[in-house]
Parts: C-alpha cells; sequence; structure tokens
C-alpha cells in the first residue's frame, strides 16, 4: 500500500487530492497536510471585500468532505522535507506541525512514497516595510487574499463611505505593494467593485479612486499583456483596461515599486527613478508571493533547502531554471510534468512551482529596482496542473516506476478571467477574458504570443453571469457533490 | 444641451485622452438581456473550447 501526502489544501492541492483519492480507491493512503480547517474559493473573496458576501458564502469545513472521500486529513502544516529519510527513518518523510485537531503545537513526521506540494503562496507583506510582517497583514491597509482579510477590507470600506456621507472626501488606493507583486487581476477586480459599491452608496462625487500597479503598462497583468479579440478587433489588453479605467473615472500610476507604507500615505519608486508620497484614507495593496519556507534535509540532517527550492522558496520542478536573458525565453522554458529534478517520488503544482522565469519584460528603475510583474498562476491552471500531477502520481504507483508523466505545461494551457462588479443579476457588470496560452508561444504566434481565436475580453451582463455560475459550481465540485468529476477545472 | 459622459471622460486628464471609450449603444448592449444572453452561451461555449484544448 503506497502513501501519498498533499501539502496544501487550496485550489491545486484540493484538486489533486480528490482525484488521488477517486483514482487510488481504498488499497492506498491519500493524506492532505493543510492548515486551515476551511476550503476556500479564493475568487469570490472580492465579494466578501465589498459586503456583497459573507464570509460563510465562500468557504467550506474540509474535515467532512476528506472523510467522505476516504482522505486521511491532518491540520497541520509542512515544516520540512526529509526525501532522503533520516538516520532513524530509511523512508522519505514530512515534518508537519499540528495547527487544530486538539494537537495545535504537536509535530509529527509522516512518512510518503510520493508527495505533493501544493502548499501555495506565502503572502509576503513584510516585504514591503510598514506593509505587514512576514506574512502578517499591518494596520494601514486592507487586503482581500484571505476571507479574513475581505471581511475586514470590507469594514473599512464600509467607514469610508459613512465618511463620505457626512461630506468628508476619501481618497482610495488600490493595487500591488512591491514591485515584484503577481495577482494584479485580483486588485482589478477589487478596484471596480470599489467603484460599482460607491456609486451604489450614491457617494462615487465624493471618492478619488487611484490604481497603483508594478505593471510597466496598463493590462499587463504579469502576462506581458495579451492581444485580445474585442467587437470584431484584436486589441491590446492596453486600450482594453485604459478605456475601463477612464470610462469609470479611474486614475492610474504604472511601473511603480511601492517601497514604504505608513498610515495614509505610501513611499513609491517609479520606472523612470522618479519617487513619490501619494496619500490615501483606504487602500488596498496585493503583497508580493513568496514560497511558504519549507526546509529540506538530506539523510545526515545537512541542509538541502538549495537542492529542492528555488532562492524564492518555491520548489523546483523540470523547467529550464537557465534560460538566461529575456531574448532567450522560450515556451518550451515552462515545467510540463511539475516533478522535482533531484528527487523523482516529489512534484509541486499550483503557485507552489517555481516557474523558468516571469513572463512580462523585465524592468527596473535606473536605481537598480526591480518593477516587474511576477507570473500569475491563477485558478485554472493550478486546478489542471494539480489533477495532472496526481494522475501522474496515481500511475506510477499502480502501473509502476517507468509509468508516462501526465503534462500540463502553461505554454498550452489558457485561462478565464472574470472580473466582475457588482452582485444583482441585472445590475452587475463584468469584463470577461480568457487567455490562450497563458505563457506566450512566439514561436507559434509570432505577433502576439497567443491564438486570438480563443483569446477575447467582453464587457457586459454575460460575463457577470458567469461568474456567479463559476462560484456555485467550484463549490460545489470541491464539496464533491454527485458529479463533481465532470466539472472541468 | 446635457453633455455626454464619454466628453467628461476624455477631458479628465491626459491618461484618459488617448483611450477609447464606449459610446451609448455599446453601453445599453451591455446590459440588454436578450443580447446579453446570446453572448452568454458563445462565451460559455469558448470558455469551453479554451479548457478543452487545455486538458
Ligand atoms: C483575491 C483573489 C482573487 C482571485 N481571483 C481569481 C479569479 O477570479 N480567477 C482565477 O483563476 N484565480 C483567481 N485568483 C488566484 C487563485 O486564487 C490562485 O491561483 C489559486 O488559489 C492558487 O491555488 P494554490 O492551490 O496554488 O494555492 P492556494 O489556493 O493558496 O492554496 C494553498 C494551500 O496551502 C496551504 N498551506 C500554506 N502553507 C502550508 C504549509 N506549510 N503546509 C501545508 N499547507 C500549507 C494554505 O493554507 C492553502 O490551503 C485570485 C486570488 C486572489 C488572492
Amino acid at each position: 500500500m503506497a502513501r501519498v501526502v498533499i501539502l496544501g489544501g487550496g485550489v491545486s492541492g484540493h484538486t489533486a487530492a480528490t482525484f488521488a483519492a477517486k483514482w487510488l480507491g481504498n488499497g492506498h493512503e491519500v493524506v492532505v497536510v493543510t492548515p486551515n480547517a476551511k476550503w476556500n474559493w479564493i475568487p469570490s473573496n472580492i465579494w466578501v471585500g465589498v459586503g456583497q458576501m459573507k464570509k460563510e458564502e465562500v468557504t467550506f469545513d474540509l474535515a467532512p468532505v476528506y472523510k467522505k472521500a476516504g482522505i486521511t486529513y491532518k491540520q497541520a502544516k509542512a515544516v520540512s522535507l526529509n526525501p532522503e529519510g533520516s538516520e532513524t527513518e530509511t523512508k522519505p518523510f514530512v515534518t508537519i506541525e499540528y495547527t487544530g485537531q486538539s494537537k495545535t503545537g504537536e509535530t509529527e513526521d509522516v512518512t510518503y512514497d510520493y508527495v505533493i506540494n501544493a502548499t501555495g503562496p506565502k503572502l509576503n507583506f513584510g516585504a514591503t516595510p510598514g506593509l505587514g510582517e512576514g506574512s502578517q497583514l499591518g494596520d494601514h491597509t486592507v487586503s482581500v487574499c484571505t476571507a479574513d482579510h475581505a471581511e475586514h477590507a470590507n469594514h473599512k470600506l464600509l467607514e469610508s463611505i459613512e465618511k463620505m456621507k457626512k461630506g468628508e472626501r476619501q481618497k482610495f488606493l488600490v493595487g500591488t505593494g512591491h514591485g515584484m507583486c503577481t495577482c494584479q487581476g485580483a486588485a482589478f477586480e477589487y478596484i471596480f467593485n470599489i467603484e460599482h459599491e460607491l456609486k451604489k452608496a450614491g457617494v462615487r462625487d465624493m471618492a478619488d479612486i487611484k490604481w497603483i500597479s508594478n505593471e510597466s503598462f496598463l493590462g499587463d497583468f504579469g502576462m506581458g499583456g495579451l492581444h485580445m479579440k474585442v467587437g470584431g478587433y484584436v486589441v491590446s489588453s492596453k486600450i482594453f483596461s485604459e478605456s475601463l479605467y477612464a470610462e469609470r473615472g479611474v486614475d492610474w500610476m504604472i511601473g511603480a515599486h511601492v517601497s514604504k507604507v505608513e498610515a495614509g500615505s505610501i513611499d513609491y519608486e517609479l520606472l523612470d527613478g522618479t519617487t513619490g508620497k501619494e496619500n490615501f484614507d483606504f487602500a488596498m495593496l496585493i503583497p508580493p508571493f513568496a514560497g511558504v519556507g519549507l526546509k529540506a534535509y538530506g539523510k545526515d540532517g545537512s541542509d538541502i533547502t538549495d537542492t529542492v527550492f528555488a532562492p524564492n522558496g518555491f520548489m523546483k520542478v523540470d523547467a529550464k531554471y537557465d534560460a538566461g536573458a529575456y531574448e532567450n525565453w522560450k515556451a518550451s522554458d515552462w515545467p510540463r510534468t511539475y516533478q522535482n529534478p533531484t528527487y523523482n517520488n516529489m512534484f509541486a503544482c499550483g503557485i507552489a512551482f517555481a516557474p523558468p522565469h516571469i513572463i512580462s519584460k523585465p524592468m527596473s528603475s535606473p536605481n537598480g529596482t526591480p518593477i516587474n510583474p511576477t507570473p500569475p498562476r491563477t485558478g485554472m491552471p493550478s486546478g489542471i496542473i494539480g489533477k495532472a500531477v496526481a494522475h501522474s502520481v496515481c500511475d506510477l504507483i499502480t502501473k509502476g516506476e517507468s509509468a508516462h508523466l501526465h503534462e500540463a505545461s502553461m505554454a498550452e494551457m489558457g485561462a478565464a478571467c472574470v472580473a466582475s462588479a457588482g452582485k444583482g443579476l441585472t445590475t452587475g457588470t463584468a469584463a470577461a477574458m480568457t487567455v490562450y496560452p497563458v505563457v506566450p508561444d512566439f514561436e507559434k504566434y509570432p505577433g502576439t504570443g497567443r491564438d486570438t481565436d480563443y483569446t477575447f475580453g467582453e464587457i457586459g451582463l454575460a460575463g457577470h453571469w458567469i461568474k456567479h455560475v463559476l462560484h456555485h459550481l467550484f463549490i460545489y465540485k470541491a464539496k464533491l457533490k454527485p458529479g463533481w468529476t465532470l466539472i472541468p477545472e | 444641451m446635457a453633455v455626454k459622459q464619454e466628453e467628461l471622460n476624455f477631458s479628465r486628464n491626459e491618461q484618459s485622452e488617448t483611450t477609447m471609450l464606449p459610446g451609448s449603444f455599446a453601453k445599453a448592449m451591455r446590459t440588454n438581456v436578450i443580447w446579453q444572453f446570446i453572448r452568454f452561451v458563445v462565451i460559455n461555449l469558448k470558455m469551453l473550447v479554451v479548457v478543452s484544448k487545455s486538458h
């Protein structure tokens, strides 16, 4: 009987665990190690952040779902990996520290035959002085990265709305809190939700709303921008985004690295080297992401973290990490199987894998400060990769070590993104976008890097309805309700 | 005569001056339930193709 241990029960890990349990059946054991008691459909946190949904509507308890699926659930965080075992344990193992199940603080070594690292990002607030400490959000800004953060953001938003109703102007600053952030899409969706809510509350004219981001142009989204079909034209996402901002009266500051956050103001440095201060009454700034800081040890206890993980803390997989300068980057640099090159029984999926390089053009200020988005790994790719990795591991267990590994390259995979403002079925509106492939392939598509038949954008109620459908569909699927396997990632 | 919304938006600042803005017809179509239902079906089908190409 083999044991597969999955670290992280988020979008990618939950997908990997539930499919592995289904495909392996009772003959083998699937273990999930994750510090959270609840699963969170993160994209809907945006609606929690503007009070349109409650935290309970975007989360559910993991324990009953794992019980139903026959998965061993350990509410704990992984601390380190011993891929060769130790002097006292012949099998590889992961050391975990409990965060619940009445064992908080206790540690345990969990042996494995295969391990899948799906630990997602560390929300690295501490990278910007004043934005927070380590992975803890600070006091001056809000975040929508977790359901709790989003609830707190909504309280702050309501306070601002109250002030505006009393005649006090408010300045809203939304975007990225560091020069090396990703996840611009989430901030993009949040700023338009705020704008929509302020209109609804009748205080839009009392608000100044500004976007701040590390993108070198509006609409980069960490993907180097995209050319998409809009109304019969193939249009750059720059024009598409600028149009959205201008239409809603939202100003923007781009190519910005936030270097310090204080109560009511941020310090920034721009790509042209200029520095300045921007005041705010309400700020939602996404933190940069890093790996969660897992360590790795050899059999003799030596520290082999550098062998297993990249310097940013993400796990090394079958990517081309020595691609060199931007001019040499190719779609084929991106990983296909997500197997660790040193230890064949280790895989990473979702945000936890180390990308070969960024996607956008690397940029820095004349002072040498890097200011460019890091690559997004959104929900759809995270789910697809989680499923492919689970498939590979199941085949390795059931067919033997020479089994063919399943592939899911982000250079051959699309992503759908729906940024929706408002929640009412006829009053909301959304920008629905799909991109194919996520990582541009300029050998196949020399002009845009993408297939413009499948890279498109559209604004309207239709996208808004899709967002509603996705919310219910993905929570239904994650709860393993009847027919869940038929719902695509 | 009331000033059109796009006149106000284009003139807000230099950033907004060079972009494109939807006129009243484009905006009306965004919330026209019949048209949007058709778009809902079309976008869903297109997304399904993207999903199937990705697996
Ligand atoms: C506000 C917001 C809105 C978004 N909107 C969209 C959207 O509209 N569409 C879209 O496609 N994507 C969206 N995304 C991105 C999407 O949420 C991510 O791509 C996806 O969650 C990544 O999946 P993951 O499994 O890699 O990481 P996560 O979902 O973050 O899961 C990681 C899991 O690992 C656990 N973990 C952490 N440390 C440890 C440890 N030491 N040991 C064990 N477990 C650990 C965490 O608790 C978590 O459960 C959004 C993201 C945000 C923040």
